[in-house]
């Protein structure tokens, strides 16, 4: 479905992404992880045509869609979500939503279809609030809405559940299960390693641009590079040791 | 809300929550109002005798289609141009050049000075947007144009350079000309009302909702696969065009333009002043705006008499009044209420 192959992307001297490879299944959901900095989200700009690579080229759906404009790979069916919150300020909760279900829909159409999005991601109560008068889990959620309005192939979520208690993680995790259900792959950043358990079928992890690490949750939290990339060098040996 | 639908309904419809009901009625409500609002104003003559106050009307109704056309692209784009004199202009001179040199009637001058307005406005759309130009510096290059063309206006033969032009006086609606005041009363009414029907459209069409999306969020609007430099430049497009439509207005009203009238930044201050007075990014902004100035500067001229810059100096100090005060217009005062009921 997803391809990246050999990505880079520097900023000034830094290099944000490193020759980064990897390719998402159909079908799935894959979760990218990694420290803060770590370039997760520069990624995401590579694949959905907000930052052009240096090098490297990004494949969708088996065609090359390295360099093409955002509003165009969006289009093909890649819709991302912003870390961010990027709400349309001034507009109500269903107008909002109605802006990505309008894609394919005639104005009417994008409207009624936008408030059966917002019910099922539990919005249906705030419709005609202002999207700005919403706590940060519900501006979560109407970013969440926003993109699954436009009904993607290939779903990028950036940190949707940062910020969200407990109980809201717990509403939300399934929610992001059934998108999955209902045919769109997922592919999401987060440090919520509860719900990246529950739900990856698939892991990457990168540090410093680079990916040190892949495979399954398990696998990938169990590998002392990706232990000792969260909790500096050592780590790995010293919890290994038994205190 | 959870009764099962009635029998003969789209259960859509039926089970549909107020917020999607409201949003859904409004273009219906819209033309409901504007169509009161247009009845209204054709019956005016019929109680506004004199001319001093049709013709005071008449100006306001043009005042009104210069904002209209400003609001398109500066209230429901969010892309604000200090030069609209530049499509202004462009209207005017398509107009006397067509009647002057080409002797055709005045109205091809209307539908081409439009079309040319049109284009233009599409030109430094994407000149402008191609290239990422946001704020204060798009603001500047399109003032940029209208100084640009009023140099040129100033300078070439074909448009009289600095003497300007004059039309023939002719009577007759094909020539856009009227004895009466009322005549051109109904000509200004009816451009006023093209422009606001245009301002309706755009307000609750998907059109309008892509250009707000824009103006509110340009990198969330490019994510959900909305071209944005295609959306910014078609509202330049149509901004431009109903702004030549005021031009050529101009020209068959006073019958004699020249490139400081037309392409000066009076017509580009006229143009902004009314939506952000009435109400930026709203259909009825600009109307209500255009009446409100025109009031007020009817008003001060009466008690200062007529100094030269005057309007000028008082357009400025409405508007500082306007953006500390009341950043969102007069029309918001009274909308604000049920606006997200
Ligand atoms: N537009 C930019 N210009 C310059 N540097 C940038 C830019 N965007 C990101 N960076 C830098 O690139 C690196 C990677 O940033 P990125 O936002 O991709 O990290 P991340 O993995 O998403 O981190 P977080 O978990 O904090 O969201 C950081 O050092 C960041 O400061
Ligand atoms: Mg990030």
């Amino acid at each position: 479905m997803l391809e990246l192959k050999d990505v880079s992307k520097r900023f000034g001297g830094l290099a944000a992404v490193d020759s980064v490879s990897l390719v998402l299944q159909e079908g799935r959901i894959g979760a990218l992880i990694g420290p803060n900095g770590a370039g997760k989200t520069t990624c995401f700009g590579l694949m959905s045509g907000f930052i052009r690579p240096d090098q490297g080229q990004v494949v969708f759906c088996g065609r090359d869609i390295t360099g093409w404009p955002a509003h165009q790979v969006s289009r093909e069916g890649l819709v991302r979500t912003f870390q961010i919150v990027q709400p349309f300020t001034g507009q109500s909760v269903l107008e909002n939503i109605a802006v990505g279900a309008q894609r394919r829909r005639s104005r009417g159409a994008a409207i009624a279809f936008a408030a059966e999005v917002a019910a099922r991601v539990g919005l249906g109560e705030e419709l005609a609030k202002p999207a700005e008068s919403l706590p940060i889990a519900g501006r979560k959620r109407l970013e969440l809405a926003r993109a699954l309005a436009a009904e993607p192939r290939l779903l990028l979520l950036d940190e949707v559940l940062a910020g969200l208690n407990p109980a809201e993680i717990a509403e939300v995790v399934p929610l992001i299960e059934s998108i999955r259900a209902g045919g769109t792959t997922v592919l999401m950043i987060e440090h919520v390693m509860q719900a990246v358990m529950s739900l990856a079928d698939e892991v990457w992890v990168l540090a410093h641009g680079s990916l040190i690490a892949a495979g399954t949750p398990e696998a990938v939290t169990r590998d002392p590079a990706v232990i000792e990339a969260y909790l500096g060098p050592g780590a790995a040996a010293r919890l290994a040791q038994p205190t | 809300m959870h009764t099962p639908a009635p029998i003969g309904r789209t259960p859509a419809a039926a089970d549909a929550p107020p917020a999607v009901v409201h949003l859904l009625g409004g273009t219906r409500r819209s033309i409901r109002l504007l169509g009161l609002i247009g009845m209204a104003l054709a019956c005016a003559p019929l109680v506004v005798r004199s001319e001093f106050h049709l013709t005071f009307m008449t100006l306001a109704l043009y005042s009104t289609l210069l904002g209209s056309a400003w609001n398109i692209l500066g209230g429901f784009g969010g892309q604000y141009s200090f030069g609209h004199a530049v499509f202004f202009g462009l209207g005017a001179y398509t107009g006397a050049i067509l009647q002057v040199h080409a002797g055709l009637p005045a109205w091809t001058g209307l539908l081409a000075g439009s079309a040319i307005g049109g284009a233009a406005g599409a030109a430094l759309g994407a000149i402008s947007f191609r290239y990422g130009l946001r704020g204060s510096y798009f603001a500047l290059v399109t003032l940029a144009m209208a100084e640009v063309f009023r140099i040129i206006a100033n300078s070439v033969p074909f448009t009289g350079a600095g003497v300007g032009m004059m039309i023939e006086l002719r009577s007759g609606p094909a020539d856009l000309q009227f004895e009466s005041r009322q005549g051109y009363y109904y000509f200004a009414l009816a451009l006023a009302l093209v422009a606001l029907a245009v301002s309706s459209w755009v307000r609750h069409s998907r059109f309008g909702a892509a250009l707000a999306a824009v103006r509110d969020n340009e990198d969330a609007a490019r994510a959900l696969g909305i071209d944005a430099t295609r959306i910014k430049v078609a509202a330049t497009a149509l901004s431009g065009s109903l702004m030549a439509a005021g031009g050529v207005f101009y020209l068959q009203y006073f019958h004699y333009i020249d490139p400081m009238l037309v392409f000066g930044p009076a017509v580009s201050v006229e143009a902004l002043l009314g939506p952000i007075v009435g109400g930026l990014g709203t259909v009825l902004g600009p109307l209500i705006g255009a009446f409100a100035l025109a009031l007020v500067s009817q008003v001060a001229t009466q008690a200062l008499g007529q100094a030269p810059a005057l309007s000028m100096a008082l357009y400025g100090v409405i508007l500082i009044v306007m953006v500390t005060f009341l950043p969102r217009g007069l029309g918001r005062l009274r909308l604000r209420r049920g606006r997200h009921a």
